[in-house]
């Protein structure tokens, strides 16, 4: 009853009611277009720590800081193969290991050259990284222990020495002047959230890179051992029992710098979650500031209606109504402009952000519980910002509304 | 009508003082008056005697200062406003001087208001309301808002308002002061008809000698007191002679 006189009062003012709904229908709509993006962001992190693979450490030869000399990670090599097996045998949290010799080199396919990271690994190397093949098989134990000339390719490389259509698989490119045979092609990877490009990269046998490609004096040199954790909470209890075998190892006294360095991957890419998360709450509260506005916006928009319509609630008063009528009529008002306000808000919202994603590019991920909460949000908007106009309407004296002016 | 029902309104000493900051204003000082069902009275009086208030209190917007107010056999100088609201709703209906219909809402709507408030049935109410607006004469304007109709119309959509509820009492306040005098007639004749077919009981405010010739009692006020209180032989109105 008080809900069809308060939908009536609504229409009689259509454009007045239009617009103090915009500001809701904004409010809510920025509100979904945020969440989503801010979600979609965080999506997609999360999507690039899973494909650097589960759990990943890294150890690298050389002290991120070395008394009087300082020499980068990497920049000496004390990693050994040895170490590396060692780590899998005597470390409990740790699953899997894989080690890796990798070099800059010139990799030439008929008329086509081009300069990559050439990458010597272990078999195990391919489920360390949770990598597998587009095309082809991953070499095995067997061209291991043969030091077989067989090589994986990344996407980018193929890329850049193969034209359109022409299958790499079964074809032979010389690196470093050695030729090998292409038996497969790994699966995209796209960028670490450093920005490297994973896929500018040719994979073959530790053993081949050491004996024939990358030619070293000392066998056995690593430079860089993959270590997977058991379990994504057995990350820090790995780094120290790793941390600690190599330290014996090495021979390192107490005290003494680290000729080695564990680095978890999966650091730099929960930095990123979080700064994405970060953002996506800024982004948050300044849609819902929006939202408050257009809250403010209704209010605003019932006290200046409360004053006009005085006489229409004396007459309303005269004919029998009750302060609870008024204070319901007002109320009503108020939360259907801001619930109608929030449905069309969200479809909007929702139509804009798959825009954003088609348009822009932008992961973008629409949550319910964003939706739900918007409209609630925006009901629970209307409710207390309307219910100080809807009192004043209902606490006006009947005789001097009825002779208001 | 029998000589032993009760009077449908009984005042003793009614007094409702305004106070305003330091002055006291005395619109009312000890009204006493009964008025019986079925009769038709002017209130007569300059600005300022006290009519205006006399018909806000015994409509049940106002509550005297002191004194009683016994409307169909009930004390209603106590109330709580909601329970003056529903009192207002279903025994009083109030036609004013500025029509006070609710702008850009239809007549139907507008008639339909009291039964709104009064809890009927949604599909009564429409029934209802046109019955009303049938027997003001204007059943064929029932979708018109207020803008679209003459002042004489809006009035009888007012009076159409007044009487919806069927209230025992139509509480008029200077009603024909915005209209010219065949209309004002014309209304008239329409609360006499309905003074004298239903049987309600019309109190009318009016300060035009005019006006209060076609009631069958004048009473006239002064300074918030009744002055004088004659029973007189009301003129004639009929809608013909008006048209």
């Amino acid at each position: 009853m008080t809900a069809r006189t308060a939908l009536r009062a609504l229409r009689r003012n259509k454009l007045r009611s239009a617009l103090t709904m915009l500001g809701v229908v904004i409010g809510v709509g920025a509100v979904i277009v945020m969440v989503s993006i801010g979600q979609g962001a965080s999506e997609a992190v999360r999507a690039q720590i899973q494909s650097l693979g589960t759990n990943l450490l890294m150890v690298v030869p050389g002290a991120t800081t070395s008394a009087g000399v300082r020499s980068g990670a990497g920049g000496v090599s004390t990693l050994t193969r040895e170490d590396a097996k060692a780590i899998a045998v005597e470390c409990s949290a740790v699953s899997d290991v894989a080690w890796m010799k990798r070099q800059i080199g010139q990799v030439i396919q008929g008329e086509r050259n081009w300069s990559t990271s050439i990458q010597g690994v272990s078999p195990g190397y391919f489920s360390v990284r949770d990598w597998s093949v587009e095309a082809g098989a991953v070499f095995g134990p067997r061209d291991e222990e043969t030091a077989n000339r067989v090589a994986l390719l990344g996407k980018t490389v193929v890329d850049n020495l193969f034209g359109h259509g022409e299958d790499p698989i079964g074809a032979t490119i010389r690196i470093k002047d050695v030729p090998f045979r292409v038996i497969g092609v790994l699966q995209r990877k796209g960028q670490t959230t450093w920005g490297q490009d994973q896929d500018d990269t040719v994979v073959i046998p530790f053993s081949t890179a050491e004996r024939r490609v990358l030619g070293s004096q000392i066998l056995g040199m690593v430079d860089l051992v993959f270590v997977s954790a058991a379990r994504p909470e057995d990350v820090l209890v790995a780094v120290e029992q790793i941390g600690s075998l190599l330290r014996q190892r090495h021979r390192i006294a107490a005290g003494a710098d680290d000729d080695f360095t564990v680095r978890s991957l999966n650091e730099m890419a929960i930095a990123q979650e979080s700064a994405s998360r970060v953002m996506a709450m800024l982004l948050l509260c300044v849609a819902s500031i929006s939202l408050l506005v257009g809250g403010i916006g209704i209010m605003n928009i019932l006290l200046v209606s409360v004053t006009e319509r005085t006489r229409e609630i004396g007459i309303r008063m005269a004919v029998g109504a009750k302060r609870q009528h008024i204070l319901l009529q007002f109320l009503v008002e108020a939360v259907v402009l801001s619930g109608a306000g929030g449905v069309i808000g969200v479809v909007l919202g929702i139509a804009a952000a798959s825009a954003i994603s088609m348009l822009a590019g932008w992961p973008t991920l629409i949550s319910g519980v964003a939706v739900v909460g918007a409209l609630l949000f925006s009901a629970t908007v209307g409710i207390f910002f309307g219910f100080w106009p809807a009192r004043r309407a209902a606490g006006l004296d009947p005789i001097a509304a009825l002779r208001y002016e | 009508m029998t000589a032993v029902a009760e009077p449908l309104i009984e005042l003793r000493d009614v007094c409702r003082i305004y106070e305003l900051g330091e002055t006291r204003l005395a619109a009312l000082q000890g009204v006493t008056l009964e008025i019986e069902r079925g009769e038709f009275v002017a209130v007569m009086g300059a600005s300022g005697s006290g009519k205006s208030t006399l018909l806000y209190v015994l409509g049940c917007l106002d509550t005297p200062t002191s004194g009683s107010y016994r409307l169909a056999g009930r004390d209603v100088a106590g109330l709580s406003s909601d329970e003056r609201a529903a009192i207002r709703n279903r025994e009083i209906g109030f036609v004013f001087q500025s029509f006070n219909l609710v702008p850009r809402t239809s007549a139907l709507e507008n008639v339909e208001l009291p039964l709104v408030y009064g809890g009927v049935a949604p599909a009564e109410q429409r029934e209802r309301a046109r019955a009303a607006l049938r027997s003001v004469g204007l059943v064929d304007r029932d979708g018109s808002a207020p803008s679209q109709l003459s002042g004489g119309q809006q009035q009888r959509v007012a009076i159409a308002r007044a009487l919806v509820n069927r209230p025992a009492l139509l509480l008029a306040d200077e009603p024909t002061g915005n209209l010219d005098t065949r209309t004002s007639l014309e209304l008239l004749a329409l609360l006499q008809k309905l003074n004298r077919q239903q049987g309600i009981t019309v109190v009318l405010v009016t300060h035009e000698p005019d006006i209060a010739s076609y009631a069958g009692r004048v009473v006239t006020f002064r300074d918030g007191r009744t002055l004088s209180d004659l029973r007189q032989t009301p003129a004639v109105a009929r809608e013909e002679d008006a048209a």
